[in-house]
């Protein structure tokens, strides 16, 4: 089977974009984008490489995160097959371009660092609450949800679901003390600004239910604390 | 400050550590702690903590250990590893991490060439779960300024001056720069992936250069024959898909379709531990069966598995077979073939975790440590979070240097896909599960042949790990020598490789193997 790629490119932040397209054949109709990008630059000399993130290759890492036809999606979790014959793909657009289809996720990061998502004190697993933490635990931090989100900017005060995943395994595990400090955070950098359009849920590309987890966080942190009053 | 170059479970374990004692490090990774290798482990992590009433006791896993590894590894290593595994544990659940739990002490499942019941589990997606509770831990430090981290930056050189190490350089992937770091060098880099690539469970980031740059530096390599084939994985697009082996500890059963019969070989062979074998016996047995002209597979079953195990324990295993695979687990068995999973062998260090060059440490896969001839399964994480430690506790904090960018001068250590292809086809002739003589030595002719050889370190990396493969004239855990098949006593030592004679440009290096 045949496809042409239609990619974005640019040598670097500072330069203008262009469209470069890839005639590509394959035959595996599971083979992925991801499989399909790295076949590509292995034909190309090294300088005239496509600059993209990878590495895990079977969507448990979140570095090839992209824009597929679109959407933003995994290049690993993407298959050709279930596109036409023409594909898209473009770097993800709410974060700064580096260079074809990579862009500096550090706000991702940067959310994370502002908002102390830490332990002060000892954490209090327990097998109640090990489900919702393992769901916490999964997320890749790719920026998918971000890109999708109508409330998220790299420069707002609400972070986005993908700080509201790991918050929710401190919500679940932090004890008495450290509870208030948490579940202030949550609420002002995520309940506070969260549309709830749940655009974050249908994308997510780990498939974490992150209605499921802000439901859970909202009940501790939002009405239980309303409750106490 | 001290120079950490990787940012999986071994180099955030020495960036904690080190932060936790008020120290300072720089945390190197080519991509964020999310992306590395250690997210993808799956089955779990062992400490006798003896949580299931089975009497387990860190003297049984030191034996386990021992025993399973074929007597390679360093004895007083191991104990330390398997002594101090409890209290690993028990931080782990300090910080939070989501094991599978049973009240308020974690769940332990039966692993491979264990009796007990020894492996800490989070489903199977224990390396994410674990990663997550270490990279929010490191994080608070990153804030108080203990750790500063460098997320897209690659490290190019070694500053090696006589055999002591200064510091290292960086290049930012991102900026295009070179930024040069005075101190002491932890490598934390993973694996030798990169060297079979598209052939291994692992990363594509994991491509062993870290490794080859040392090895360029001097530094000594150790029991670099011994490669891990997993026997329970599947070719996916553009890599081998792990079946983790909590999928055998929780009731799954391996068979051979002879004329059409199915065969449960290892139960029939092993009656004792049956598909719970350690690594190397069952990947051989399933690698030997499927060569009978009568075999038309082997297949892993699940579909006896209790609706419980695959809700609580293994639904992460489903999702991907039916994702990846088109297979449902649960109603059809999955046809599985070994496939290389990790390396023993790797850069030679001390019960410190110094290497042969004074102030390089290295810890996690790119060490030979612990795991000996053959790595039990749950022991990685294991020693990668120890031996990260321990890395962490001994690299001195006060070297002084100045670093230019002259240190990443030195014989080349990269290829590009064409030469990269041409050493995979070699590697991978001489270094099957089965091994002999002629194929080894074809295979180093076949390197040898490579333009540029000679000149290039990747080349001559490769080339010890074939040399260390025909030096070992014995069958030993991961190296089974089809023309030597027993174990020999004259080999109960590690095959060390080291490059001899400085710089190509001015003299003719050769690999020395002992």
């Amino acid at each position: 089977m045949k496809v042409i790629f239609e990619i974005l490119r640019r040598k670097n932040a500072e330069e203008k974009p262009y469209i470069q397209n890839f005639e590509y054949e394959y035959t595996d109709p599971l083979e992925t984008v991801a499989t399909a990008l790295k076949n590509i630059n292995e034909s190309l000399p090294f300088p005239d490489r496509i600059r993209w993130e990878c590495s895990c290759m079977q969507k448990k890492c979140g570095a090839c995160a992209m824009l597929i036809d679109g959407r933003p999606r995994l290049a690993c979790d993407e298959k050709l097959a279930d596109h036409g014959e023409r594909i898209r793909l473009e770097p993800l657009k709410k974060f700064p371009p580096v260079a074809d289809l990579i862009v500096d996720r550090q706000a991702v990061f940067d959310s994370l660092k502002e908002l102390a998502v830490w332990f002060e004190n000892t954490a209090e697993p327990s097998e109640k609450r090990a489900d919702t933490v393992h769901e916490a635990s999964r997320c890749l931090q790719c920026g998918c949800c971000l890109e999708v989100c109508p409330n998220f900017s790299t420069d707002s005060k609400f972070k986005g679901m993908a700080a509201a995943v790991p918050l929710s395994r401190l919500i679940a595990e932090a004890d008495e003390d450290e509870k208030k400090r948490i579940f202030k955070t949550y609420s002002k950098n995520f309940y506070a600004g969260c549309g709830k359009s749940l655009a974050c849920r249908d994308i997510c590309p780990a498939g974490i239910d992150t209605e499921e987890l802000m439901v859970r966080s909202n009940a501790a942190a939002i009405w239980g604390k309303k409750r106490k009053k | 400050m001290i120079n950490i170059v990787g940012a999986g479970l071994a180099g955030l374990s020495a960036a904690i550590t080190l932060a936790k004692d008020g120290k300072k490090c720089s945390l190197i990774s080519k991509q964020p702690s999310e992306r590395a290798q250690s997210v993808l482990a799956e089955g779990g992590i062992n400490a006798a903590l003896d949580t299931m009433g089975e009497h387990d006791t860190p003297q049984e896993h030191f034996e386990d250990t021992m025993r399973g590894g074929c007597y390679l590894a360093d004895e007083e290593a191991v104990r330390g590893l398997t002594e101090n595994a409890p209290e690993i544990l028990n931080w782990l659940l300090e910080l939070g991490a989501g094991l599978n739990m049973q009240g308020d002490k974690p769940l332990l499942r039966n692993f491979g060439g264990q009796k007990k019941k020894r492996t800490a589990f989070a489903k199977s997606s224990t390396g994410k779960i674990i990663m997550t509770a270490l990279i929010d831990e490191a994080r608070k430090y990153e804030v108080s300024g203990l750790i500063t981290r460098y997320p897209h930056h690659e490290l190019i050189g070694l500053q090696v001056r006589g055999e002591t190490c200064y510091g290292c350089v960086i290049h930012d992937e991102y900026t295009d720069k070179n930024i040069c770091l005075e101190g002491a060098v932890i490598l934390a880099s993973g694996g030798l992936n990169g060297f079979f690539d598209g052939l291994t469970t692992g990363t594509v980031q994991n491509d062993g250069s870290a490794s080859v740059l040392a090895f360029e530096k001097g530094a000594e390599a150790a029991n670099l024959e011994f490669i891990q084939f997993h026997p329970t994985t599947i070719a996916i697009s553009g890599k081998r898909m792990l079946i983790t082996e909590a999928a055998r500890g929780e009731g799954g059963r391996l068979y051979a379709l002879l004329n059409g019969k199915k065969s449960y070989f290892m139960e029939e062979k092993y009656p004792e531990l049956g598909n719970l074998m350690p690594r190397d016996v069952v990947s051989r047995e399933s690698y030997l069966i499927s060569q009978r002209a009568e075999c038309s597979g082997v297949f892993l079953d699940m579909s006896e598995l209790k609706k419980e195990v695959w809700q609580h324990k293994l639904s992460d295993l489903r999702n991907e077979c039916i994702h990846y695979l088109a297979l449902d687990p649960q109603k059809e068995p999955i046809p599985v073939e070994p496939g290389i999973h990790y390396f023993m062998g790797g850069l030679k260090v001390d019960k410190n975790h110094q290497t042969s060059i004074k102030n390089l440490f290295a810890a996690g896969e790119c060490a030979a440590q612990y795991h000996g001839a053959n790595r039990l399964g749950g022991n990685s994480m294991l020693g990668a979070i120890y031996g990260g430690h321990l890395a962490a506790k001994n690299a001195p904090t006060d070297i002084k240097a100045v670093i230019d960018e002259t240190a990443a001068d030195g014989d080349d250590i990269y290829l590009e896909p064409n030469r990269e292809t041409q050493m995979r086809e070699a590697l991978v002739y001489g270094l099957g599960i089965v091994r002999g003589a002629p194929r080894i030595e074809k295979a180093l002719e076949m390197l040898r042949g490579i333009e540029g050889y000679g000149k290039n370190a990747r080349l001559w990396f490769a080339e010890a790990m074939l040399l260390s493969a025909l030096y070992r004239r014995e069958s030993r855990g991961a190296h089974c020598r089809s023309d030597y098949p027993n174990r020999s006593e004259e080999f109960q030592r590690p095959t060390t490789a080291r490059l001899t004679g400085g710089n190509s440009r001015y003299n003719e290096r050769t690999v020395e193997i002992n």
